[in-house]
C-alpha cells in the first residue's frame, strides 16, 4: 500500500479495516468508506481514463455524481457495469474496475495518437467528414464507434434481480444534506409519513466533507454530533423511511418520483444476495427538494490534466478519505469556497503554493485566514495553462485586467490544482417537474423558478450557500410541506449555527478564461471533460450560424456524455451567451430530463423480465399436448400445438398426416382459445345488428351465425359464430387474438353511444373448453359419446347448436366448420375438458382419429378459402374485397356501414381477395411476396406492386400448392398471370384463381 | 404519469386507465343524413386543443368503466372527472 498518498489520521474511513481490489489489472488497497476514487487517489493513481474524442489523459475531477472522467467498467461477466462513475462505487473486498476507451490502459494508449491531429478535429467533425457519400458511412461509423466508446455493454444475462416498489407519503425529501435532515426532521416529527432518500452511502451530504479546520457547531456541538443526533432522532420515528444509496432520478406529473436504490453494489460479489436493485415509485403529497449545488470547473487552456480538480472534491478526498492528494497545490478561484479548500489542504499538510484568484483585491475574513496561514494570494490573475505529460507539473499565472491579460506569466510547480468557479445549485427535480428554472445575476447561477408542482425547494439548491440559512431553509419547507399535507408541525426553531465560514464576498463571474492567442488559436480549454467540448467547438457553432442551445448541444455534443453535462453545461451556456451577445437569461439552459443519473436497465424491467415478461395462457387440454410431443406456437398470449409429430415426422410430414386425417376420416383440435363473449339483455339482438354486418333479430334460437365486424372506418376488425342460445341471449366467437380488443371494443360502443341499450357482456373464454371434431368419421365419433342429441343431418343440421351431454358432461356441441368438413365442436366446463377429450379419442380410436395443430387448420381454411383476419387482413381490408357483399346487409345501419359508402371504399379496383396457383405446383410462394404483372418480367425496376401474398401451403388435398393473396382488381383479373419476384432472384409466376379452391359448393360441411 | 380520480372507484394511478382521445364526438344519428365530409370530419377530425381537453378514459384494469376526464393539455391538470352523458363539473377555463 502506498502510504506516501494517505494521511495518518482523519476522515471517514476505517483504517482497520483494509481492503483489495484491482484496477487495470494491478492491484491496490483502500480502506472501508474509501470510494473507488478515493482508493485510487490514495494509491497514488491519478491517471485513471482517456478521454472520449481525442484520448487525452484524464483524472478524478470530481467526488459524486458530477464526475465526468473516472468511468470505470466494474467487473465483468454476470456482474459487469459499464459506465460506472468511481467516485460513486463504494470499495468493497476484491473489486475489480477497468479504464474504458483506452488499449491497453490510460497510461499506454494507441488511439492516443489522435491527439496529434486534435486540431483537425473541431465541432461536427464526423458529420462533415464522414458523412458524405452516405454509402460509406456505415463503414466509418464501425471504426469510429470502437475508437469513441465508452464501456462495453454485458455479454451475458444479468445474474441480480430487481424489483419495484410502491409507495405514497405525505413529505419526500430529496437528498439529505443540512437542509434535507432539517426538512425531514420538521416534517417527522409533526407526524407525517416522510421519505427521505440521498444517493450517497451515508446521510449527512455536504456535513460528510468538513475538515478539521474549524467546525461549524449546529445547535450547540460540533456538526457530526448533530448528524448523529439527527439520524438517531429520525430512525426512531416509525413514520418516516430513510432511503440511503437511492437516487431521486425523476419527477414526473402529479407528484410521482421515482427513485433507484441500489442495495448491493456495495457488496464483495459472493455477499450479493436477493435483488440489487429496486425502483420506488413515489406519489408524495409534497416534495421538499434539498438536491444541493456542484462545483463549477473553470475554463482554461488545458484545464483537464490529471491533478486538477474541484475545490470542493479535493476538500472532501483530503477531509472524509483522508487522502494526500499531492504534496504542493495551487488553488484557482472567482469566489470565497475555495479558500475553505486552501484551508482544508494546508491543514492537511499539503504546501499551498498560491490562491490565484481573478477577483482583483479579495478581502474578507476567510482570505484573511489564508493570509494568516502564510499562502500567497495572487489577485486580479488567472490561470491560463498547465503543464505536464501524464500528471499536472505546474501552472502559467497571467494578469487579468478586464478580459485583457497582461505582465508576464508567471510559473508555479504543483502536482494539484484545485480549481472552484462558483457554485451550480441542482435544479434538475425541479426543473423536471415542469418550473422553469431563472438565472440569478447577483449569485451567477441558475436557481429554481415558481413551482408548477407541490414542491419546493430548501438549501443549496436553492442557491442559498451558507449553512445556517440552509438548515433554516429545510426547516421551513419540511414543517410547510407537512402542515399543507394536513399535519400539525410545530413551528421549532432552526438550530444555530455558529459558522466557521464568514460572510461571504461576492464571486466574479468568470465562464471562460482569456486566452492568450484566442479561442481558436490557444490551448484547448475544456467546457465539457467527458464529450472533449472546448471552448472553440462553442465559437464555432455560433460562427456557423447555431443560434439555440439545444442545436450547439447537438452540433458539439455539450451535455450528451453519461454525465449529462453536470459540470459543463452551464459555463458552455454563457460561452454560447458570451458568443451571441446575449443575457446568459436569453440563451437559457437545455432542457432537463430524467433520469437526473443513470438508472440500470435491469432496474426498469424490474421483475418483468424471462417468464415473467408476459402471462402465459394454456387451455384445459395443456397437459395432454405436452404428452403428446405437441410442438407448440404463441397466438398472442396463448401456447397453442402447432402440430404432433410421430417418431421422427418433420412438421411437414407432421401436417400432412393431420390434413388428411381430417379430409378423409377424423380428427380432432383443440379450439379452446377462441374468444368467448356471453352476450344477454332484452337488447341484445339490436346490439348484434349494430356491431356485426350482418342481420341478427331473425336468427332462431339454436341456429348459429357467421358475422364480420367493421371499426367505423368500414375495415375488417373481427370475425367468428355467434350462437343464439335463447331468447335473449347470444355466445359470440372472436378471434384468438381479438377477444379482449372485441369486448372492450362493445363495452366502450354500449358505455358511450348506446348506454340504453340493455346488453350485458361477459368474458367466458376461459370457462369452456371447446373440442373440434373434423372429418366425415364426425358424426359417427361423437355419437358413440352423445346419445341425448339426434346428430342426424336432418336434426342437427349445419350452424346450428344442441345441448346434451357428451361423455356425461353437459355439453354445447355446434356444427359448425373451419374446415369445409362435416365438423362439430363440443363446448363443456373447462374442469371436465380432459375427460371429455379422453373419451371423444377412445371413442375416435378404431377410426384413427388424429389431434392435429394450428398448421393443419390453416391449410384446411385457407383450401376453402377462409379467411383468418389479421393474416389476409390489414385494416385496410372491407368486406367486398374479400367478396363477402353477401354477408353486409342494406336493410339496417352498423358500425363501418356508412365509410363503406365513401367514394375510397367503393373503388372496384381496391386490393381483393383471391386464390394464387404458382405454374410450378411444387412451389410453395413464400408469404408476403410482392406481386407484380408477370409482363414486367422483363422491364426494369421500379415496377407497379398490385399486391401480395397473404396465405400460402401446401394443400395434401389438392396435391399442390395454394395462396391467397390481396390483388389491386383482382377478382377482375382472374386467369391472368402475375409474377412474384423474390429476394433470392427467383421469380414465382402464379395464376389468379378463386380463392376458393376445394368443393365450393359445400356439400361436405352439409353431410 | 396522472393520478385520475375514477368516479366509480376513486383516484388510481394511470397506469389502470387507457386513453381514449377526445370526448363528446357523438355519432350521428342518422349516418345517411351527413355528406362524405361531415362523416369524415366525425371519424378523423379532433380538436388537439394546447389547454383544455374533455376527452374520454377507460378505467381498464379497474372497473372496466369508461368515464369522461377534462385535462390541461399543458399542465397535465385534471379540471373535471365526469361520468358519460354527464357536462364538466364547473365550466371549462
Amino acid at each position: 500500500m502506498t502510504s506516501g498518498h494517505r494521511l495518518a489520521e482523519g476522515g471517514r474511513i476505517d483504517r482497520l479495516k483494509p481492503l483489495a481490489f484491482t484496477f487495470n489489472g494491478r492491484r491496490y488497497g483502500g480502506f472501508a468508506g474509501d470510494t473507488l476514487a478515493s482508493a485510487l487517489l490514495a494509491s497514488g493513481v491519478t491517471l485513471v481514463a482517456r478521454s472520449w474524442k481525442y484520448h487525452r489523459p484524464r483524472g478524478v475531477v470530481g467526488a459524486g455524481v458530477e464526475e465526468p472522467n473516472a468511468i470505470v467498467q466494474l467487473e465483468s461477466g454476470a456482474f459487469s457495469v459499464p459506465n460506472a462513475r468511481a467516485t460513486e462505487v463504494s470499495l468493497y473486498e476484491g473489486l475489480t474496475a477497468r479504464s474504458v476507451n483506452c488499449w491497453p490502459g490510460p497510461e499506454i494508449d494507441f488511439m492516443a495518437l489522435v491527439q496529434l491531429f486534435s486540431g483537425l478535429m473541431p465541432a461536427g467533425f464526423y458529420y462533415k467528414t464522414f458523412m458524405w457519400p452516405r454509402r460509406l458511412w456505415k463503414k466509418y461509423e464501425h471504426y469510429i464507434r470502437k475508437a469513441s466508446g465508452l464501456g462495453e455493454a454485458p455479454a451475458v444475462a444479468d445474474a441480480s434481480t430487481y424489483d419495484k416498489m410502491n409507495a405514497y407519503c405525505d413529505v419526500l425529501v430529496a437528498g439529505a444534506g443540512p437542509a434535507g435532515l432539517a426538512a425531514a426532521l420538521a416534517a417527522g416529527r409533526s407526524g407525517a409519513r416522510v421519505i427521505v432518500a440521498d444517493e450517497q452511502a451515508e446521510f449527512g451530504g455536504s456535513l460528510l466533507s468538513l475538515g478539521s479546520a474549524p467546525l461549524p457547531r449546529i445547535g450547540g456541538r460540533a456538526a457530526g454530533h448533530w448528524l448523529d443526533a439527527a439520524l438517531r432522532e429520525l430512525r426512531a420515528m416509525p413514520n418516516v423511511r430513510m432511503l440511503p444509496r437511492s437516487t431521486v432520478f425523476g419527477y414526473h406529473d402529479a407528484n410521482y418520483l421515482t427513485i433507484a436504490e441500489r442495495r448491493h453494489d456495495h457488496l464483495p460479489l459472493g455477499e450479493r444476495a436477493g435483488c440489487r436493485e429496486r425502483i420506488w415509485r413515489v406519489r408524495a403529497r409534497r416534495v421538499v427538494l434539498a438536491t444541493g449545488a456542484i462545483e463549477r470547473p473553470l475554463v482554461f487552456g488545458n484545464n483537464d490534466r490529471p491533478g486538477i480538480m474541484l475545490a470542493s472534491a479535493a476538500s472532501t478526498y483530503v477531509n472524509r478519505y483522508g487522502v494526500r492528494l499531492a504534496s504542493r497545490a495551487v488553488v484557482f478561484t472567482n469566489n470565497d469556497s475555495a479558500y475553505g479548500s486552501a484551508l482544508d489542504l494546508y491543514h492537511a499538510g499539503i504546501e499551498v503554493a498560491a490562491i490565484v484568484d481573478s477577483r482583483r483585491s479579495p478581502g474578507g475574513e476567510v482570505v484573511q485566514k489564508v493570509r494568516d496561514a502564510s499562502i500567497e494570494i495572487i489577485g486580479g490573475s488567472v490561470v491560463v495553462d498547465t503543464r505536464g505529460r501524464r500528471h499536472l507539473s505546474a501552472v502559467r499565472v497571467v494578469q487579468m485586467d478586464g478580459e485583457r491579460l497582461t505582465g508576464r506569466p508567471r510559473h508555479i510547480e504543483c502536482g494539484l490544482l484545485a480549481m472552484s468557479g462558483g457554485w451550480s445549485p441542482v435544479v434538475h427535480l425541479h426543473a423536471q417537474s415542469g418550473a422553469r428554472p431563472r438565472f440569478d445575476v447577483a449569485r451567477a447561477c441558475f436557481v429554481p423558478g415558481e413551482a408548477i408542482q407541490g414542491e419546493r425547494s430548501a438549501g443549496a439548491c436553492n442557491g442559498t450557500f451558507d449553512l445556517e440559512s440552509c438548515m433554516g431553509e429545510g426547516a421551513a419547507a419540511g414543517a410547510q410541506a407537512a402542515a399543507l399535507s394536513g399535519f400539525v408541525a410545530r413551528a421549532t426553531k432552526p438550530p444555530a449555527v455558529e459558522a466557521s465560514a464568514p460572510k461571504a464576498q461576492p464571486l466574479q463571474p468568470l465562464w471562460l478564461v482569456p486566452s492568450p492567442r484566442g479561442v481558436s488559436r490557444g490551448p484547448r480549454q475544456f467546457v465539457d471533460f467527458q464529450n472533449d467540448v472546448s471552448a472553440s467547438d462553442i465559437a464555432l457553432a455560433a460562427r456557423e450560424g447555431y443560434r439555440s442551445i439545444e442545436h450547439v448541444k447537438r452540433y458539439t455534443a455539450l451535455g450528451f456524455g453519461t454525465d449529462q453535462g453536470k459540470l459543463g453545461n452551464i459555463n458552455g451556456m454563457a460561452i454560447l451567451a458570451r458568443e451571441l451577445g446575449q443575457e446568459i437569461s436569453a440563451t437559457g439552459t437545455t432542457t432537463f430530463r430524467p433520469n437526473y443519473t443513470p438508472v440500470t436497465f435491469g432496474a426498469i424491467a424490474g421483475r418483468d423480465v424471462g417468464e415473467l415478461f408476459e402471462p402465459v395462457r394454456t387451455t384445459a387440454l395443456h397437459a395432454w399436448h405436452e404428452e403428446r410431443g405437441a410442438v407448440f406456437e404463441n397466438v398472442g398470449q396463448w401456447k397453442r400445438p402447432r402440430y404432433f409429430p410421430r417418431d421422427g415426422e418433420s412438421m411437414h410430414e407432421a401436417v400432412r398426416r393431420e390434413c388428411l386425417a381430417a379430409r378423409n376420416g377424423v380428427a380432432i383440435m383443440d379450439a379452446s382459445t377462441l374468444g368467448k363473449i356471453d352476450i344477454q339483455g332484452p337488447d341484445a339482438a339490436t346490439f348484434l345488428d349494430l356491431v356485426y354486418t350482418n342481420a341478427w333479430r331473425k336468427l332462431a334460437a339454436g341456429r348459429c351465425r357467421y358475422g364480420i365486424m367493421l371499426d367505423e372506418n368500414g375495415m375488417v376488425m373481427d370475425d367468428g359464430v355467434t350462437t343464439r342460445l335463447a331468447e335473449n341471449r347470444y355466445l359470440m366467437t372472436t378471434t384468438t387474438g381479438g377477444a379482449a380488443r372485441v369486448l372492450a371494443w362493445m363495452e366502450r360502443w354500449l358505455q358511450t353511444e348506446w348506454p340504453n341499450l340493455k346488453v350485458y357482456n361477459t368474458s367466458v373464454t376461459d370457462h369452456y373448453a371447446t373440442a373440434a371434431i373434423v372429418g366425415p368419421r364426425s358424426r359417427e365419433v361423437l355419437s358413440a359419446v352423445c346419445s341425448d342429441i339426434d346428430l342426424s343431418a336432418a336434426a342437427f343440421p349445419f350452424m346450428s347448436c344442441r345441448q346434451g351431454a357428451v361423455a356425461g358432461a353437459a355439453a354445447r356441441v355446434m356444427r359448425i366448420s373451419f374446415s369445409g368438413e362435416l365438423a362439430y365442436e363440443v363446448n363443456v366446463p373447462a374442469n371436465e375438458a380432459r375427460h371429455v377429450w379422453d373419451a371423444l379419442l377412445a371413442a375416435g380410436a378404431a377410426n384413427g382419429i388424429t389431434p392435429y395443430g394450428t398448421e393443419a387448420m390453416h391449410v384446411l381454411r385457407a383450401e376453402k378459402g377462409y379467411i383468418i383476419v389479421g393474416q389476409d387482413t390489414d385494416g385496410s381490408v372491407t368486406p367486398a374485397d374479400l367478396g363477402m357483399e353477401w354477408l353486409v346487409s342494406k336493410d339496417k345501419d352498423f358500425i363501418g356501414r356508412r365509410s363503406l359508402l365513401r367514394p375510397d371504399t367503393a373503388r372496384d379496383d381496391r386490393k381483393q381477395l383471391v386464390g394464387l396457383l404458382s405454374e410450378d405446383p411444387s412451389v410453395v410462394i413464400p408469404e408476403g411476396s410482392q406481386l407484380v404483372d408477370d409482363a414486367s418480367a422483363s422491364a426494369s425496376a421500379p415496377v407497379p406492386m398490385l399486391g401480395h401474398v397473404t396465405s400460402s401451403y401446401e394443400s395434401p388435398a389438392l396435391g399442390r400448392s395454394i395462396a391467397l393473396a390481396l390483388v389491386k382488381a383482382g377478382r377482375r383479373r382472374t386467369g391472368e398471370m402475375l409474377l412474384a419476384p423474390l429476394r433470392d432472384g427467383r421469380r414465382i409466376r402464379a395464376r389468379i384463381v378463386s380463392p376458393v379452391f376445394l368443393d365450393p359448393e359445400g356439400t361436405r360441411q352439409n353431410a | 404519469m396522472l393520478m385520475i380520480a375514477c368516479p366509480w372507484c376513486g383516484p388510481r394511478e394511470q397506469t389502470e386507465f387507457a386513453y381514449g382521445g377526445e370526448a363528446h364526438i357523438a355519432r350521428p344519428a342518422d349516418p345517411d343524413a351527413v355528406d362524405d365530409a361531415q362523416w369524415a370530419d366525425y371519424l378523423f377530425m379532433r380538436t388537439n386543443p394546447k389547454g383544455c381537453h374533455r376527452e374520454q378514459w377507460n378505467h381498464a384494469f379497474g372497473c372496466r368503466r369508461w368515464f369522461n376526464v377534462e385535462r390541461d393539455t399543458l399542465s397535465y391538470r385534471i379540471t373535471s372527472v365526469y361520468k358519460p352523458g354527464e357536462r364538466p363539473a364547473e365550466p371549462a377555463a
